[in-house]
């Protein structure tokens, strides 16, 4: 079975990543994906059915760090803020989302 | 005595150490060669222009303030860190990475920040948002990556050692196409704290040298524990260089591939075989491995899976990872990604997307499970596994135009044990006087077990011509 990618489907998908594409590309991607999953649908011919879904391969378990500060770690304000195109008042700037109302 | 840029990373610390040479002058030469073919060959995108005074200031410690060129994916304090990637240029890092804190504490000193494929996605550092790197080894080809920089930099002499990163054969591959030494540890053995994430499951710091002596004292300093990454392992770390003199005598090699259709009587399988009996002759039992389509004993997975199973892990893994460029806390909006990056944030959505990620995601993390066992089954006979790590010679540039699949099918060879999480290593192994282009030979082995990549290795590179350092000895 293939996957029907068409350019519909990768303006939708381009919504959901955040990726703002322009109509051309939706054409040039749909067509690079079609090439791309020609390669990955070779794999549903291999047989898994014994296989389990892999967490890890060199076999950690869970690990958590623990629930404590670790001040080294901590930025200040300045560093934190030293990259940001827009703050205000020790604030990064975020555009609204929401409207006025 | 040679120009002191030439030197191997153990050459030079011998030689500083016996006080035959001083830094200074190992500083004038690496500085003299960046300014001579830095703005041809585009290998640096920021030179630290402190790193000289610097290196007076660490001559005690064990690296005695060598310079390093190190990979652009490295978060480096006080000195830009852009990832190839327009969306950080500007970007300066308020920490530096585990790895760039280890290697400092011992002594090391960033000369510069190399090219590479925007966020590591590519084979070549065409996909760079600041122009691809040219071969030094030959001008008119790529020197491979996503590491391509780093390999170029040791291949140019415009530094003692390098440091790069490898996903699938992003340490490996460049190494072999400007003919350097390239070390992928297991994953887990160095920390990936303060890196550009780019396949969490498979991302692998490691060195880039002129000798595989030089790679094991670099990974010396940069393995280890660290509890600010959490798939990093508490494993022991030996010391790399005392497995340098253990020769191949009963090591049992398995040769890989070797009747893969594309791979038949090329230079590269011929070379491979070529080195077999050299090991041979060295005392080793050498055998070939068996392709098969499915699952085995015995035999060998076919590497064509591992294109497909790469494909979607790394894409599902980058959509993940470079959803946190917001443009808010630190560099720019989403519209400044490169067209490679945009495609795989896109497919990698896709894959991981309700409906899809079952026949994709999944399927494809289960073939890497059969890898996985695969190799197992491997190791219970075979101590290293060979291979070419590429399939031929370096490429020329454009080779990656028109071509979505590039880079996928140009590791190809290093994708499944990448996928595994294994240790490798890249090693010149024949070189054409013509083009003056090498093929290399990729060693592999089971999780862990460095000292059986570096002791193989070791063996090679001594006993043959084909690294072009050795030649100084």
């Amino acid at each position: 079975m293939t996957t029907a990618m068409s350019p519909a489907l990768v303006h939708h998908i381009s919504l959901l990543a955040h990726i703002p594409i322009i109509k051309k590309e939706e054409r040039s991607l749909a067509d690079d994906f079609v090439t791309t999953l020609k390669v990955v649908e070779k794999l549903m011919k291999i047989d898994t059915s014994s296989v389990k879904h892999n967490a890890h391969m060199s076999g950690l378990s869970n690990v958590f760090r623990d629930d404590q500060i670790d001040e080294n770690r901590m930025f200040t304000q300045d560093q934190a803020l030293m990259n940001a195109h827009k703050t205000h008042s020790g604030y990064f700037v975020v555009d609204q989302i929401l409207d006025q109302e | 005595m040679p120009k002191l840029n030439t030197l191997t990373l153990a050459q030079t610390l011998k030689l500083l150490e016996k006080k035959e040479i001083s830094l200074k002058d190992v500083y004038a030469d690496v500085l003299a060669a960046c300014t001579t073919s830095n703005a041809a060959l585009n290998i640096y995108l920021a030179i630290n222009p402190q790193a000289e005074k610097e290196a007076h200031l660490l001559e005690s410690q064990p690296l005695r303030g060598v310079p390093l060129a190190i990979k652009d994916n490295y978060l480096t304090v006080g000195i830009p860190t852009t990832a190839s990637a327009k969306v950080l240029d500007g970007f300066m890092p308020p920490y530096d990475s585990t790895v760039i804190k280890k290697v400092k504490a011992c002594g090391g000193v960033i000369l510069g920040k190399t090219n590479m494929d925007a966020w590591a996605h590519g084979s070549s550092t065409e996909t760079s948002d600041f122009g691809s790197t040219k071969n030094p080894r030959n001008p008119e080809y790529l020197p491979g990556g996503s590491s391509g920089g780093s390999a170029a930099a040791v291949a140019a002499d415009m530094c003692i050692a390098a440091l790069g990163t490898e996903t699938a054969g992003s340490i490996r591959q460049p190494s072999a196409w400007c003919g350097t030494v390239g070390l992928k540890p297991t994953y887990g053995r160095v920390s990936r704290a303060g890196i550009v994430a780019m396949g969490s499951s498979l991302d692998s710091p490691g060195p880039i040298t002129k000798s595989v002596e030089d790679a094991a004292l670099l990974l010396n300093y940069m393995a280890g524990h660290d509890p600010y990454d959490g798939t990093s392992s508490s494993q022991s770390v030996p010391d790399f260089t005392s497995f340098l003199r253990s020769g191949v005598k009963g090591v049992h090699i398995g040769i890989l591939y070797a009747d893969h259709p594309h791979l038949k009587n090329t230079p590269a399988s011929n070379a491979v075989l070529e080195a077999a009996k050299l090991f041979t002759t060295l005392g080793a039992e050498v055998e070939l491995v068996p392709s098969s389509g499915s699952l085995e004993p015995g035999k060998a997975l076919i590497s064509d899976h591992a294109v497909g199973v790469y494909t979607v892990i790394q894409r599902s893994e980058v959509s993940s990872n470079l959803a946190r460029y917001d443009g808010i806390r630190y560099g720019h909006s989403r519209s400044y990604f490169g067209e490679e990056a945009k495609r795989r944030i896109v497919l990698g959505t896709f894959t991981l997307s309700k409906g899809y990620s079952e026949k994709y995601y999944v399927k494809a993390d289960q073939v890497r499970n059969l890898y996985i066992q695969n190799y197992a089954d491997l190791f219970q006979k075979f101590d290293v596994l060979i291979s070419p790590t590429s399939s031929g010679y370096a490429q020329k540039h454009g080779a990656t135009k028109h071509n979505p699949m590039f880079g996928e099918l140009e590791d190809q060879l290093a994708e499944p044990s990448s996928l595994s999480g294994l240790p490798g290593i890249n090693v010149p192994c024949f070189h054409d006087s013509k083009t003056n282009l090498y093929l290399g030979l990729n060693i592999v082995a089971a999780h862990w077990r460095e000292d059986l990549v570096i002791r193989t290795a070791q063996a090679f590179e001594e006993n043959t011509s084909w690294n072009s350092w050795m030649k100084n000895i």
